[in-house]
């Protein structure tokens, strides 16, 4: 079912990603971790369809979040990013999707693995954590290019002065000093870093389905069992070029 | 030509288009492949989009699961590499 939502906000996270906030007065309410579809339709007939993931935590004020990631031949993100204003309207349909969510009743040690702007489903996880009060243990593996990359920088800082573990991975530039030369997460790091086995954490996997292959090879060659991993894949779809 | 050439997404991203078809969230319900017998959720299946359809493979031996396309506005589903789907009713009714 599709629903005609309005642009009540936009914010620019890095120089290639914006999020855009949209009222959504009778929203059934989501789960961190779904997504929606957002169809875009030219003044020709001709409509593309992608999916976005919520980043926002659910909430009672009516609105969601997306956050999106500019793909340099996208056929949908450039206008996203660039040219959408305020008070403009999109197709949204959803929320979508029961497998790749973390529910506030969930008590057991949780272990998030991004890659790139697959921080944005978990981003709603530990949105969704902190707001319902819920003392499950986070711990957050953050894989980015760059440090100009970081989605919701100032955010994460903040948490990882509390409570929330947050460790980043640079694949192609760290900053000054960082102890670790760039390049893309390997046993040792996720040995290092996540929750070890013994733990028995349910382990979140997002990003390019490159990364989400590897990763999660990592985390079972770590000895997690794979019924613990849940994994969402993203990438660009459907363009035809 | 081998799929493994295309890159794939996974059964996640097909929530939104199931909608039309089914009440409850398919990516939570569990398919089993009738090639090589795995039962999975369907949100582990690997989801190819790029062609006119999206076609859903196992995420053990590549079979295809199912195809679904909107053909001239009739949207077509063939399962025939699906045994079953079952849908778990507690996880369907909760907020979808």
């Amino acid at each position: 079912m599709w629903r005609v939502r309005t642009v009540t906000a936009l914010r620019d996270e890095t120089a290639t990603a914006r999020t855009i906030v949209l009222k959504v007065p009778d929203w059934p309410s989501h789960v961190a971790g779904q997504h929606v579809d957002v169809r875009l339709t030219a003044p020709d007939g001709y409509s593309a369809v992608r999916s976005y993931s919520i980043a926002s935590a659910p909430n009672q004020e009516g609105s969601i979040e997306l956050t999106v990631e500019r793909l340099t031949d996208g056929e949908v993100s450039p206008y996203l990013t660039q040219e959408l204003g305020i008070g403009e309207r999109l197709e949204l349909r959803g929320p979508i999707g029961g497998w790749f969510v973390w529910r506030p009743r969930q008590t057991e040690p949780i272990q998030l693995v991004a890659g790139g702007s697959g921080i944005v489903p978990i981003m709603a996880m530990i949105r969704s954590r902190v707001a319902s009060r819920n003392a499950a243990p986070f711990r957050l593996l953050y894989s980015v290019r760059e440090p100009g990359a970081i989605l919701y920088r100032e955010e994460l800082r903040a948490l990882s002065t509390q409570d929330h573990s947050v460790t980043y991975a640079y694949t192609r530039t760290t900053p000054k000093d960082w102890p670790r030369p760039p390049g893309r997460i390997d046993a040792a790091f996720i040995a290092d870093t996540i929750w070890p086995a013994n733990v028995n954490p349910t382990c979140y996997v997002c990003g390019p389905t490159s990364f989400v292959e590897s990763a999660a090879g990592l985390l079972v060659a770590s000895a997690i069992s794979p019924e613990k991993i849940r994994t969402e894949r993203f990438g660009p779809t459907g363009d035809r070029k | 030509m081998s799929s493994q050439r295309f890159s794939y997404l996974d059964g996640n991203a097909a929530g939104g288009e199931f909608s039309y078809m089914f009440v409850h969230d398919i990516t939570t319900a569990a398919g089993q492949c009738s090639f090589c017998g795995t039962t999975r959720p369907f949100a582990e299946a690997h989801l190819y989009m790029q062609g006119p359809g999206i076609v859903a493979r196992c995420p053990v031996c590549e079979h295809v699961l199912l195809r679904l396309a909107n053909v001239r506005q009739r949207l077509m589903l063939d399962m025939r590499g699906m045994t079953h789907l079952s849908f778990e009713l507690s996880d369907a009714q909760e907020p979808a």
